[in-house]
Formats: structure tokens, sequence, C-alpha cells
């Protein structure tokens, strides 16, 4: 967690100067992680397609031409659909929707966690009780279904919409690990230190506890937007969300209903399903970088087998310390003495 | 016995939630789609048809919201959740009653497994953290972050055919009657082999991540050093201390998560256009058939409480603390 830089800042007598170097070395660690900087790079790149992506794309997506269904070329680099629409325009200016409604359900969904998660294991008691059960509620009831039922309600569900829509019933895991943490945060010294000297209670959870909570939210957030994605995906895909706009599920829901399959136009549907694979694994790589940020442990790099001297080599594990034996040691390992005992 | 209490309390009570959210959802949205449904099969539907729709989508204006609300606890009592459109005129229950069967045959036995898989392979991970298990981690990753419904698309291109041994869609051959002979069963397993492969690529990697994380965080406690330090065969340190341990929060991880499986693994089903409760919802969606969305939407949760209720139950038998008190 990031909050150990400001203690270093308070407490080192050297000055700014000094203590900005942790800081910086800190952030950088997050970055340098190779998960976590794969993963935003790849991240960043379909954010620059969400914005450039509908004037870049060299055709416009719904119009007609008379290449019916032909597989990649020059012209068309992910080939054409029935009516000769250009499929790498589809995916280009689809790019936009994805990201809009995965980013917004994300905020909706981490900020509702935020105010339930945080509330309810600060507060505790019966408002901790109530709001711990409306998120079991919201957690055991199945997400999707009840995505889809809601959405296709609605009579015009916009990419607006339908962001709302995930963003409202997807708080509910965040709420849950928020809440579990603040819980062990809530009696810390230092929030006892803070309660003391009088600070009301907004005071403390937004700058005493939330800063803890940082990476916790982060990776909700992450989280959350994978979700989103997939559901926005899943929701043009079985054809809920307006047809007119394009997203990557749009593709495949007309990909599917003019048998793209039977007809074997595999261009059809395989850019739009890589695209969708790519950007959640670039998520899931930043939230793996967030958790190993969090808790070194789960690394899985890192040099772990270690050669002795007389040429056995041990490998290095958490909670098992090796007894390393060589010949020049004048001491006998413990372990030995006792194998003899035994033998 | 006072644990299962407290969890049978909250499974009722999300019971309820849902029920009630069921019953507000097309209250409480603009627009009146079922009239014109009614009025398109007017003639050809009973009166108790039409007002067992009146009570399910609150079209009674004159009817107080309390009274609407009781009488629409009434009728999902006696099971009558409406009339199909798509269907007309079999009713809601008796779809949904044919086509669970197929979706907890399917998408149950997937998730189990998938569940088992995936946790002994997480424990193989998390014990030999930095061998060529964790070369696997990324690969498993991808393959998560794909829907589960384009991997199928993508299976039926590659795998199935006119001429290959795995069927593209359906649950079995058009020409059977469901029946329990051996004929049957086989067409049917052998359509499902294809769904449940693609089930199963797609959420074993969930599984083999948390597992190993758990393993990870547990092999550094103190009793795995005194384990080692006692001399134990690796192996049982790994499965009887390390393991057994981990396994808790990832039970508990199963039972919340259902929800979320669940709803993905009825995509597989739209693909495959196997007979399930999953493709029901495709085709109700489709046709707008709301009765069939709203009764899908309730046998799903109520499947999904029954099966926390279950992963409840095997966490009572692998911690002894819950079991501690009377």
């Amino acid at each position: 967690m990031s909050a150990p830089t400001s203690t270093i800042t308070a407490v080192t007598p050297e000055g700014p100067e000094v203590a900005a170097v942790p800081a910086k070395r800190r952030r950088l660690r997050f970055v340098a992680n190779p998960k976590a900087a794969t993963g935003l790079v790849v991240l960043a790149f379909f954010c620059l397609i969400a914005i450039i992506g509908p004037w870049v794309a060299p055709f416009d997506p719904s119009a007609r031409s008379s290449d019916l269904i032909q597989a990649p070329s020059g012209k068309h680099w992910f080939g054409t659909t029935h009516l000769g629409q250009d499929i790498f325009s589809q995916v280009l200016v689809g790019t936009r929707g994805v990201m809009f409604v995965g980013l917004l359900a994300g905020l909706v969904a981490t900020t509702l966690s935020i105010l339930i998660g945080v509330s309810a294991g600060f507060l505790g008691g019966a408002a901790d009780d109530s709001l711990s059960a409306l998120s079991n509620v919201f957690l055991v009831i199945p997400a999707l279904p009840l995505i889809i039922i809601v959405a296709s309600t609605i009579p015009s569900a916009g990419d607006l919409m339908v962001a709302l829509v995930i963003g409202l019933t997807s708080w509910a895991w965040g709420a849950r690990v928020l809440r579990a943490q603040t819980l062990s945060l809530r009696r810390r010294d230092y929030v006892e230190a803070a309660r003391a000297t009088g600070e009301s209670t907004w005071r403390i959870i937004t700058f005493e506890i939330m800063p803890n909570l940082t990476a916790i939210i982060a990776s909700g957030f992450v989280g959350t937007v994978i979700f989103a994605v997939m559901s926005e995906i899943t929701l043009a895909f079985i054809g809920i969300s307006t047809i007119s706009e394009w997203n990557w599920g749009t593709i495949l829901f007309w990909a599917q209903s003019q048998q793209a399959l039977a007809q074997g136009a595999w261009w059809w549907f395989v850019p739009a399903g890589l695209a969708i694979a790519v950007l959640g694994t670039a998520l899931s790589l930043i939230n793996f970088g967030i958790d190993e940020f969090v808790s070194p442990r789960l690394r899985s790099s890192g040099h772990m087998r270690v050669k002795t001297k007389d040429g056995h080599s041990v490998r290095m594990r958490v909670g098992f310390t090796p007894v390393l034996s060589s010949k020049q040691a004048p001491v006998t390992p413990v372990v030995r003495r006792r194998e003899e005992e035994v033998a | 016995m006072k644990f299962l209490l407290q969890r049978l309390t909250f499974y009722v009570f999300t019971a309820w939630a849902a029920l009630t959210i069921n019953f507000f959802i097309p209250r409480l949205i603009p627009g009146d789609p079922v009239t014109s449904l009614i009025n398109k099969f007017q003639g050809q539907m009973s009166t108790d048809a039409i007002n067992s729709l009146y009570v399910l989508f609150g079209l009674d204006k004159n009817a107080s919201l309390w009274s609407q609300y009781v009488d629409y606890w009434g009728q999902v009592f006696r099971g009558d959740l409406g009339l199909s459109f798509t269907f007309f005129p079999t009713p809601v229950a008796e779809i949904l009653r044919q086509s669970l069967p197929w979706t907890i045959a399917l998408v149950g036995i997937t998730t189990f497994a998938s569940f088992m898989i995936g946790t002994s392979l997480g424990v193989l991970a998390g014990w030999r953290r930095g061998s060529i298990m964790d070369g696997l981690l990324p690969v498993t990753t991808f393959l998560s972050s794909i829907p589960y419904f384009w991997l199928g698309l993508l299976a039926i291109t590659l795998l199935a055919g006119p001429d290959s041994f795995f069927p593209s869609s359906g649950g079995y051959e058009p020409g059977l009657v469901p029946s329990w002979n051996a004929e049957f069963i086989g067409s049917a397993v052998q359509h499902s082999l294809l769904p449940a492969v693609t089930i199963l690529i797609s959420s074993v990697s969930g599984w083999i991540l948390t597992m190993r994380n758990m393993m990870v965080t547990v092999a550094s406690e103190d009793y795995i050093t005194v384990a080692h330090a006692k001399g134990l065969p690796e192996r049982r340190v790994m499965v009887s201390y390390a393991a057994r341990n981990a396994l808790l929060p990832n039970v508990s991880g199963f039972a919340l998560s259902l929800g979320f499986i669940v709803g993905g693994t009825l995509l597989v089903e739209i693909v495959f256009s196997y007979p399930g409760i999953g493709y029901n919802l495709f085709q109700a969606v489709g046709s707008k058939d709301y009765p069939l969305m709203q009764g899908v939407f309730l046998v799903i949760t109520l499947s999904v409480l029954v099966a926390n209720l279950l992963a409840d139950v095997a966490y009572l038998l692998l911690d002894p603390r819950t079991r501690k008190e009377g």
C-alpha cells in the first residue's frame, strides 16, 4: 500500500529532498512490474483507439459495399460482412463504446462500493449488518441475468443506460472486500489517535482510512471494468442493447445471426473476440501487478534455486528455511544430527 | 448448527429480495410491452391466463401496490409464472421444468469439475512457486479473459462440422425422444462434450489463480514450518497442512462467485443452442417474452441459492471451527 511514503516524509528530519526519493522509487516500482507495465501499455493503446478510432477508420462501419463476405485483404484488413461492411472499421469504431461503458460502469460501481463498503466497515453495528446483508444479497443474485432483464425492459438501452445498469448491479464484491479491510483498519493506533484528537468521522475516513485502501479500490475498479466490458459485449451479442451503436458485441451479434460460422467466415468474429480477450488480459495483468505490489509474496519471478558449493541445489521457498550443509562448515547442521539419531 | 441456521436465514432473505426485485422491475420501467402482447393473443388466452399476467406485471392499475404484492406472492407459491408468448400457450413453469435438468447437468457438473481441477492445479502452482507452473499463469489469464460464448463459437468452427464427431448444436439427436435409455444418454453426452469443454477451459483458470495465491499465503505460516521441521513427507505437508487450510477461503469464494459463473455459462447454451434455461432466456429476449424472462431469472436465482447452501454444508464439513458451538 502507498501510505508508508507519507509517514517517511513526516518522520525523517533531513527534509523534503531526501524524503522525495523513496516516494519516487515506490511509484516506479509499480510500473516496473512487468505484468503491470504490459497491462498499462495495452490499456493505453485501447484508450487511444477509443479516442481516435472513428477518425482513423478507413470506411464508415455501417456503409454497404459490393464486396460481400470477403476474406481479409489489403483493402479490407479484417474482411467484410454480408452487407459488404468493413469489419476493421467496425472494430475500430466499436472500441469507443466498449471503453466508455467499461470505464463508466467501473466508476459507478467503485463509487458505490466505497460508499457502502467503507461505511459498513467503519460504522459497525446495525448499519454494518444491514449494509453487509444488502451487498451479500447483490453478490448472490446472478448479476448477468439481472442485467439482461433490466436492460431488455428498458425501451432503448443505449451505451449510457447499459453502463448505469451494469454499474448499479456489480458493486457488491468491491463493497465486501472494502468492508473487511476497513474493519481491520478501524482499530489501528493511528486511527484511534486521530479520533482522540477530535477529528470528525468524515475526516478520519477520507484522510486516515481511504489512503490505505487505495490498492484495493484500484483492483476493485479494474475488476469491475473487466466484468462491465464482458457484460456489455454479452448484451450486444444477444441483441439487447441498441444495435445501431457499434461495439465488439454488435459485430459478434451480426456474425452469429448471419451464420458466419456456417459460411466459414472466421474473420467476422475472430478479430472482435481477440480484441476482447486482449483487453481483458491487459486489465487482469494490471490487477496482478496491484496484487503483487501489495503483497510481494505473490510474485512469481525471482531466483528460486540456489546451488551450494558442493553441488547440492536447494529450492528457496517461503516459510521454509533450508539448511545448507557444506564441508567447510565447522558446525554440523542440526537436521543432520537428528537424522543420525533416528538411524 | 447455528452456522447453518444463520446461512439458511440469509438465503431465505435473499430469495425474498430476489422475488421482490422481480416484482418491481416490470412496475418501475416505463412503457407497457405486455399489454400489446396480450392484445396480440387476444381470443386465444383464457381469462385465468390473462389474470395471472395482470398480477405478474402489475397491469391492474386499480389495485393498490400492497394487494398486487400479496397476489403476486400467492401466485408464485402456486408455481404459476404466467404463459410464455414464445411457446404459446405453454405455461412458463412447464418450459422451465423441461429445460432446468439440462442446465443443471451441464453447468452444475462443469462448474464443479472446473473448481476441483483448478483447485488441484492451484495447489501445485502455489506450492512449487517459481517453477514451470508459473509459466502457466499468463496462459490461463488469457483464457479466462475470453468470453465463454466466443470460445464456443471458435470451438464450433474448429471442431464441429457436418462430418465431425462433435455436433454443433442441440442437446440430443433430433430424432430421439428424451428417455432413460442408452441411446439417448449417449447422444446427450456427445452433444454436451463441446459446451462442457468450453466452460471448463475458460472457468478453470480463475480457480487456479485464487488457489495459488492462497497457497502462497498459507505456505509462510508457522504450522507449515513446524510440519517441515517435524520431518513430515513433502506431500503430506502440501496436502494435509497447506492445501487443507488454503481451501477454506476458496470454498467460500466458490459459493459467492457462483452467481457470476452461472451467468457466464448460460451464454454457452446460447451458442450451442443447448436446450437449457440459458437458451430459453435468449429466445425470450429475442421475442420480448417477459413472463419467460422473469421466470428464468427466478429459477436461476433460486438454483444459485441452493448451490450456495450446498457449498456452505461443504464448508461446515471442512472447517471444524464452525462446528464448535452446538
